[in-house]
Order: structure tokens, then C-alpha cells, then sequence
């Protein structure tokens, strides 16, 4: 079973990285842009057939080493 | 007194920290990150460099790793530990330090000689300083952009857990002297029962005369105390 784990900053932390390609691509002529922020994109596949359990395990790792809670925040998307 | 040095793939301070502590008479030993048991310590130094390649987020393996699980039991009954830079970066990871250590605020690797101000010197780390006096460090690092959360930092302020903070020549701490953006120009933390620092500047690298200066000397010299 595989998953997807995308990491953002949290909104109240300054996210530098995004801001520059925000204003890289605002300067470029996209004038739509209103807000841009980067992150990291995990793929893991489990050897695992019961998606709750899996889902469980999933989570467990982004609490445990995949997220700073901190400053982080995670979604995870089945795939 | 006996110290040892934590090394990981990666640590690449390890060996000036442990020639500082060597030269200032600390009885040292080298632990490499693999090893379970840590040796008799009154004080426990985890090094700059990049660790494990600062995958995923600086610190973040090495938190993980065998002997910090050793590291993290000492700190919990009173052990000295001093982390730096990347030291830091670990600290945080394994929670033994509040905070985060965000990426710079420029987005540039940092390498330079920069000045700070001891704001606070009753601790085992800084009581050979004199209180806000003014002494020059190193820093060489691309995630030192020290955050933490409102009520922390006010934790931080009010309970004299902030030895030092990035200041100009003359002393004053505002933003042209913030290397990193780090809150409030803090360079350093300490934990509640101020046995844990972590601190982004280098005292290892000034500790002699003939390559820099030796402002670093009085941080060993005072845990000696």
C-alpha cells in the first residue's frame, strides 16, 4: 500500500524558500500569484493490506522522525 | 574532569572540541554514534558539522541514533551537555531543547566571526564571562534561524535561560547585528535546569591566540569551575 506524505512550514512560520520562488514567479509576469509555500513530498510504500492500520503507522512515523511539530505540519494521501 | 565527544558520519568539529578540551585538561574520550554505553562523563559534547549529510532536517537522524538514546538518560540525571551548531540542531531534535532551528534568514550558509553579548553567566557554562561583556565567536551554519513560541521565549527571557545574543561591536543587539534572524538575537539556550546549552557559535575554534582569539577558553574553563 502506498502513501504520500507532503511536510509544510506552518502558516506562522516564515517559510524564506517559498517566499523567493514567490517572488521569482511574481516578477516573472504571474500576477495571479497570491501566496506560495514549499515543502517536502515522501512517497512509502508498506507492506501492509488493512489501509487503517496502515494509515496508523504512517502517522506514527511523521510523529516520531518525518515532522518537527514545531515548525511542521503534515498531510498524508493514500496513492 | 572527564568528557566525552559524540561523533557521527558526518561531525566535522569533533576533533578541534576535543583538542580544546584536551589542551584546558579534560580527561577526553571520542564516542562514535554506533556505540551503546557511554564512558564515565561529567560532561558531554556534541559537535558541529553535518550529520548524517543534514538529510530530512539538520539533527534530525542523529537524534535517532544509538548513543543519543545514552546522551539523552545523562542529561535527564543532571550530566553537563554542551551542543554546537549542529550539536544544537540534535539538542532540539531530541527534545532536551525547546525551539526550532529554522533556515537562515538570507537563505545563505553563514561563515563569519561575529560578536555577542553574555546576557546571562550563573550557569555552569558561563560563570568565567563577565556579564554583558562582549566577546567574538565564529559561526559557520545555514539552519540557525533560532524560533521558538511566544510563551517559551518569555520562559526563556524571564528565567535567565539565554547566555548569549548576536550584538554589534559596541554592544547593542538589534537587527544589523542578527547573522541568522534568529528571535530576540539569541546564539544560545539553555534548558530549565541549566545542565543542557546549545549554542550556534564555535567556542572550540577560539580557544588560541595564534589562529584566532582565545575568547572561546573561558566556556571550558568555567565548567571546569
Amino acid at each position: 500500500m502506498k502513501f504520500a506524505v507532503i511536510i509544510t512550514l506552518k502558516k506562522d512560520v516564515l517559510d524564506p524558500q517559498g517566499k523567493v520562488v514567490e517572488h521569482t514567479l511574481q516578477s516573472m509576469g504571474i500576477n495571479s500569484l497570491k501566496n506560495l509555500r514549499q515543502g517536502k513530498y515522501i512517497e512509502i510504500d508498506l507492506n501492509e493490506t488493512d489501509e487503517k492500520k496502515a494509515h496508523n503507522i504512517i502517522e506514527d512515523m511523521c510523529k516520531k522522525l518525518l515532522v518537527n511539530l514545531i515548525i511542521e505540519e503534515y498531510k498524508i494521501k493514500k496513492i | 574532569m572527564n568528557s566525552s565527544v559524540i561523533v557521527f558520519p558526518g561531525s566535522n568539529c569533533d576533533r578541534d572540541v576535543a583538542t580544546a578540551l584536551t589542551n584546558l585538561q579534560f580527561k577526553n574520550k571520542m564516542v562514535w554514534h554506533k556505540d551503546s554505553e557511554l564512558p564515565k562523563s561529567d560532561l558531554i559534547v556534541i559537535p558541529g558539522g553535518f550529520s548524517y549529510g543534514d538529510y530530512l532536517r539538520s539533527g534530525a537522524i542523529a537524534a535517532k541514533s544509538n548513543i543519543l538514546k545514552e546522551v539523552i538518560k545523562a542529561a535527564n540525571s543532571g550530566c553537563l551537555v554542551l551542543g554546537i551548531c549542529n550539536g544544537f540542531q540534535i539538542l532540539i531534535e531530541t527534545g532536551l531543547l525547546r525551539g526550532a532551528l529554522l533556515r537562515n534568514k538570507d537563505l545563505k550558509f553563514v561563515s563569519k566571526d561575529i560578536n555577542l553579548k553574555i546576557i546571562n553567566n550563573e550557569n555552569k557554562f558561563c560563570n568565567k564571562y563577565k556579564k554583558n561583556s562582549i566577546i567574538s565567536l565564529n559561526i559557520a551554519h545555514n539552519e540557525g534561524n533560532y524560533f521558538t513560541q511566544r510563551d517559551h521565549l518569555k520562559e526563556l527571557e524571564d528565567n535567565n535561560l539565554i547566555p548569549f545574543k548576536y550584538c554589534d561591536k559596541e554592544g547593542s543587539i538589534n537587527e544589523n547585528s542578527n547573522p541568522n534572524g534568529s528571535l530576540n538575537n539569541i546564539a544560545g539556550i539553555l534548558n530549565n535546569k541549566k545542565n543542557i546549552l546549545g549554542m550556534m557559535p564555535h567556542p572550540e575554534r577560539m580557544v588560541d591566540n595564534l589562529i584566532s582569539n582565545s575568547n572561546g577558553v573561558e566556556l571550558f574553563t568555567s565548567i571546569l569551575s
